[in-house]
């Protein structure tokens, strides 16, 4: 397609091809803003028989020409440039996680210091990490030769030492990777992209050792001093590399690449430009999910810092039973309101994952898979926790040798009390029949504490609204804050333990001129209809509860297409298979709620 | 019109199959374009890297690093024998020297004058790669493999544990089940299984089997559908998890085939590049016409026979009567692509499309 000024851009078509359907959206310029206007859908196609992803790009195209009646194709080419007969478009973007997405290694000196921080260059710039290989990892030379051997990256991003530090450690780190000379998982005819951001005094050794058989790149240290990480060389280059390898190998992508306007960027890497954009503009903290067939990815900024997680092993089909190993089946069932043998419960959730694309047709069903959309989110968002931590090593006077021997203890960046927001996105969440159903799940798998909005991606389309936000920044943005972003509402959720039945805090509100005051008592939850507005509130806890840092709060509390929700079930939340009355308390929650016909549940 | 795919398994009896058999290294080729081949020939061959071990020379001579390469009595590439002394000290006025002593068999790799550490890989150990099934060499990939063309029957399961096997076929209630592959009709339970590993058996193939079952089988719960490498009896599930049993016209073909030779493989992979795990049985019967599916086999049509892969009509099979163009609410509230599905007893009911899966047979 040829290049369009962004002035004369009115129509874009942007797609992202995920591990098990590509999604199409068509974004028109009307009235001098730009709008969604048609989405299309169709199963991705990297496998036998097609073994081409631009199949189901132009299947998910072809339900798009349906229902807006443009003709987007002419064959099998899209029509660039809209004519004014309603055809073509100007733009077309995509992003791709199709084909397992980007699988790499990272290597560091110490495990904690350069390693977390080539993990997180890595994980910014959407890809899987497979594992860290360390100095200072525990492992022997031929384990680790083994495990680069075993696992067949598509890239691995070597780094370690700080600029004019000791060069040993990360020469022989690439020693080892020079050993174990592993062979990229996708052909065995190029070589392994190898990039290296470590210490700049190691260049020269580090190009003897590797050039020869690897693709060898530079980019600046990631860790030039102990306090400073400098992480975007790194992730710039790894999309560089994504393009011109990974993509390259994939089934199709040689030509879907030669359809779009600018590089195909990694799904996750896009939804990250997103979530930054809006903690940015609107000053505040996020968290952000999106919970795929395959994996589940955490973002977060908080106090301007930005983090990414991928839990590979937790997704909603592909990987489903490894969320049912790792939470247990009494995780899973302390969320169903129903009686269902152990045996047909985790049946039904293994044929999940051997026919992924399938869909709930019964309300059982459908309880079920949003039971493991619960646990698959909060074991993702442990992990996040766990992951998104300050910088260790820092305002410490001590060479890297000296830290082999010593504890480092990053604290977490996640700090539920400061949350301002939590964005879902993915098929489960942005799918859900009713919004009350997203609302519920991101409420009971992330625990916000104190006041949080929450909101969902309304059709799951922040990954081609991330891509786009780089080379047409409003047409992204109008289309986010009006097409893309739900507002589901406020939760409001007192931090404390206390005895069913207890006063835990006062409420009032002010909505539409009429006042609604109540108390909210300890396990309740109560759903205040309100539409996304401000509202007055005068908010007051009882006793040792709290609403974070503060007992009393009198201010505007937003709305959403759910509401405010007054959740009472105290903060830790304790809730568990063995709970008495649990079928009970659920049917009551999700009648507060309005979560499931009532008449079925 | 866009098009419905659906997932689709092949049951086919008369196929013309082709397989890529390639090394994981690049090595050598042993046969000849248009050769016949047996399953068990061996088709190609390398040999892999053996393990390494890195050796302080610096530590051990108590010298430094870029010292390392004067103290070598060999080379990169050089073979080396366990206890052969492979570094000496220059010492003090040529006496006091120290001497370091290969650690195992191997080659030197890597003389590092910055760590003043040595890598010694052990000897390459050789790998092969055979026919798998019975077939002609239809194509060469000089120094990777080949790719053999056969003809025969063609089973797909929906997930397998376990590799590459090869034997006769079996029905389950036969006494004699040593180093074949056994039909099981319905589920699998562990007992049964206990009992097929106990006199040998190859090869499983069944029509389902309990998420639970499986775990105690492989002695850990199966978390992502990416099998293959399990050192186990090979299983083949036709249907899916559950206690469902193998469609009838599965059934019969395998039944059809007791006593001949076959090639399974339970390797499954539902993700980037599916890889469903499978039966072949060659055969040596000239076909006129057999059976090759393209993408278009996979388009739901008007009278398409499907069977069903989602509760509460799970296992079902059904022909497709109608297929409304506009989006129907299902019992969930979803909004869904449906079609109208003729069940054999009369009964129609309206399927959520992603829910099928079309049967592709000859």
């Amino acid at each position: 397609m040829k290049e369009n000024n962004i002035e004369d851009i009115n129509v874009i078509l942007a797609t992202d091809c995920g591990s098990t359907t590509t999604k199409a959206i068509l974004i028109e310029k009307k009235n001098n803003e730009y709008r969604l206007t048609f989405r299309g859908e169709a199963p991705t196609t990297v496998e036998a028989p097609f073994e081409d992803v631009t199949r189901g790009v132009l299947n998910a195209i072809i339900e798009l020409e349906e229902l807006s009646g443009r003709k987007i194709l002419d064959g099998e080419s899209i029509i660039n440039t809209c004519k004014e007969d309603d055809n073509g478009v100007d733009l077309y973007i995509s992003t791709s996680s199709a084909g397992g997405g980007l699988q790499m290694m990272v290597a560091g000196v110490v495990k904690n210091m350069t390693g977390e921080s080539a993990q997180r260059a890595a994980l910014g710039a959407g890809s899987i990490v497979m594992d860290i290989i360390a100095s200072n990892d525990g492992r022997k030379y031929h384990e680790k030769v083994k495990r680069i051997r075993e696992l067949r990256p598509d890239m691995v991003l070597l780094s370690g030492g700080i600029d004019g530090g000791t060069i040993s450690h990360v020469v022989e780190l690439s020693e080892i990777l020079a050993a174990s000379n592993p062979k990229p998982r996708l052909g065995n005819n190029y070589k392994l992209p190898v990039i290296y951001a470590g210490n700049k005094e190691a260049r020269k050794e580090i190009n003897s050792r590797l050039s020869k058989t690897m693709d060898l790149k530079m980019v600046e240290n990631i860790r030039p001093t102990l306090e400073v990480e400098n992480l975007q060389p790194s992730r710039d280059k790894i999309h560089d590399l994504f393009m011109e390898h990974v993509m390259a190998q994939a089934p199709g992508y040689d030509k879907l690449k030669k359809w779009t306007h600018c590089p195909i960027m990694p799904t996750p890497g896009a939804v990250g430009e997103i979530i930054k954009r809006i903690a940015r503009k609107e000053n505040i903290s996020v968290v952000g999910v999106d919970i795929g067939g395959a994996t589940t990815d955490v973002f977060s900024v908080f106090s301007g810092k930005f983090n990414r997680t991928v839990s590979a092993n937790y997704g909603m089909s592909y990987s489903v039973c490894n969320v049912l190993a790792d939470t247990g089946v009494d995780n899973v069932s302390r969320w169903l309101s129903y009686s269902i043998e152990e045996s047909n419960l985790t049946n039904r959730i293994a044929n999940k994952m051997i026919r992924p694309t399938t869909i709930p047709q019964t309300l059982e069903e459908l309880i079920i898979e949003q039971a493991i959309a619960r646990e698959a989110l909060r074991l993702s968002f442990d992990q996040h926790k766990k992951f998104a931590v300050s910088l260790k090593g820092v305002q410490q006077e001590r060479t890297i040798s000296d830290t082999f021997e010593q504890k480092m203890s990053g604290e977490s960046l996640v700090n539920m009390k400061d949350l301002d927001m939590i964005v879902g996105s993915g098929g489960v969440l942005s799918h859900a029949p009713r919004r009350e159903q997203a609302y519920r799940m991101l409420l009971d798998s992330f625990l916000p504490e104190g006041i949080t909005e929450l909101a969902v991606d309304s059709i799951f389309m922040m990954p081609q609204l991330g891509v786009l936000a780089s080379i047409h920044e409003k047409a992204a943005i109008e289309v986010f804050n009006k097409d893309c972003l739900i507002r589901l509402g406020t939760c409001i959720a007192p931090i404390g333990e206390g005895k069913h039945g207890d006063v835990i805090m006062e409420y009032s509100f002010k909505i539409d001129d009429k006042e609604i005051k109540g108390e909210l008592k300890y396990g309740e939850l109560i759903l205040i209809k309100a539409g996304f507005n401000g509202y007055k509130a005068d908010l007051s806890t009882k006793d040792s509860f709290s609403l974070g840092d503060k007992n009393n709060y009198i201010g505007d509390i937003f709305g959403g297409e759910v509401g405010i929700v007054l959740d009472g079930r105290g903060r830790p939340f304790n809730f568990n298979f063995s709970t008495d009355n649990r079928q009970e308390t659920l049917k009551t929650w999700s009648l507060s709620m309005n979560e499931y016909p009532s008449e079925k549940i | 019109m866009s098009k419905s795919y659906t997932p689709g398994l092949k049951v086919l009896e008369k196929a013309l199959v082709v397989k890529e058999r390639i090394l994981p290294l690049k090595g050598k080729v042993h046969v000849k374009l248009e050769e016949k081949l047996e399953a068990d020939k061996i088709v190609a061959s390398t040999k892999i890297p053996g393990n390494v071990q890195m050796v302080n020379i610096a530590n051990a001579l108590n010298i430094d690093p870029d010292q390392v390469p004067d103290c070598m009595l060999c080379k990169v590439d050089d073979v080396i024998s366990k206890g052969e002394v492979i570094a000496r000290s220059k010492g003090l006025f040529g006496m006091f020297k120290t001497e370091v002593k290969s650690p195992l068999d191997g080659i030197l790799g890597n003389i590092s004058d910055v760590t003043g550490q040595v890598i010694i890989s052990e000897k390459p150990y050789p790998i092969e790669v055979d026919a798998y099934i019975p077939g002609e060499v239809e194509a060469i990939f000089d120094n990777e493999g080949i790719v053999v063309k056969s003809k025969g029957t063609l089973i797909q399961g929906i997930i397998g544990v376990g590799g590459e096997k090869k034997g006769c076929i079996v029905i389950e209630s036969e006494d004699d089940v040593k180093d074949k592959i056994v039909v099981v009709k319905s589920c699998l339970t562990y007992d049964s299984y206990e009992k097929f590993n106990r006199l040998g058996v190859k090869g499983i193939v069944c029509g389902g089997i309990d998420y639970s079952t499986m775990t105690k089988i492989l002695r850990r719960p199966l978390g992502v559908a990416i099998t293959g490498m399990e050192k186990t009896i090979t299983i083949i599930v036709t249907e899916g998890f559950g206690k469902i049993e193998m469609a009838n016209r599965t059934y019969q073909i395998l039944e059809k085939n007791t006593g001949k030779f076959c090639s399974i493989n339970g390797a499954t992979q539902i993700r980037a590049g599916v890889m469903r795990p499978e039966i072949f049985i060659g055969s040596n019967i000239e076909l006129d016409n057999p059976s090759i599916f393209t993408e278009e086999s996979l388009v739901i049509s008007i009278n398409s026979k499907v069977r069903i892969i989602r509760d509460p009509y799970f296992g079902k099979l059904g022909l497709v009567r109608e297929l409304p163009s506009e989006l129907m609410q299902i019992d969930t509230e979803t909004k869904a692509r449906v079609a109208i599905i003729a069940f054999e007893d009369g009964s129609e009911k309206i399927i959520p499309r992603t829910n099928l899966e079309v049967i592709l047979s000859d």
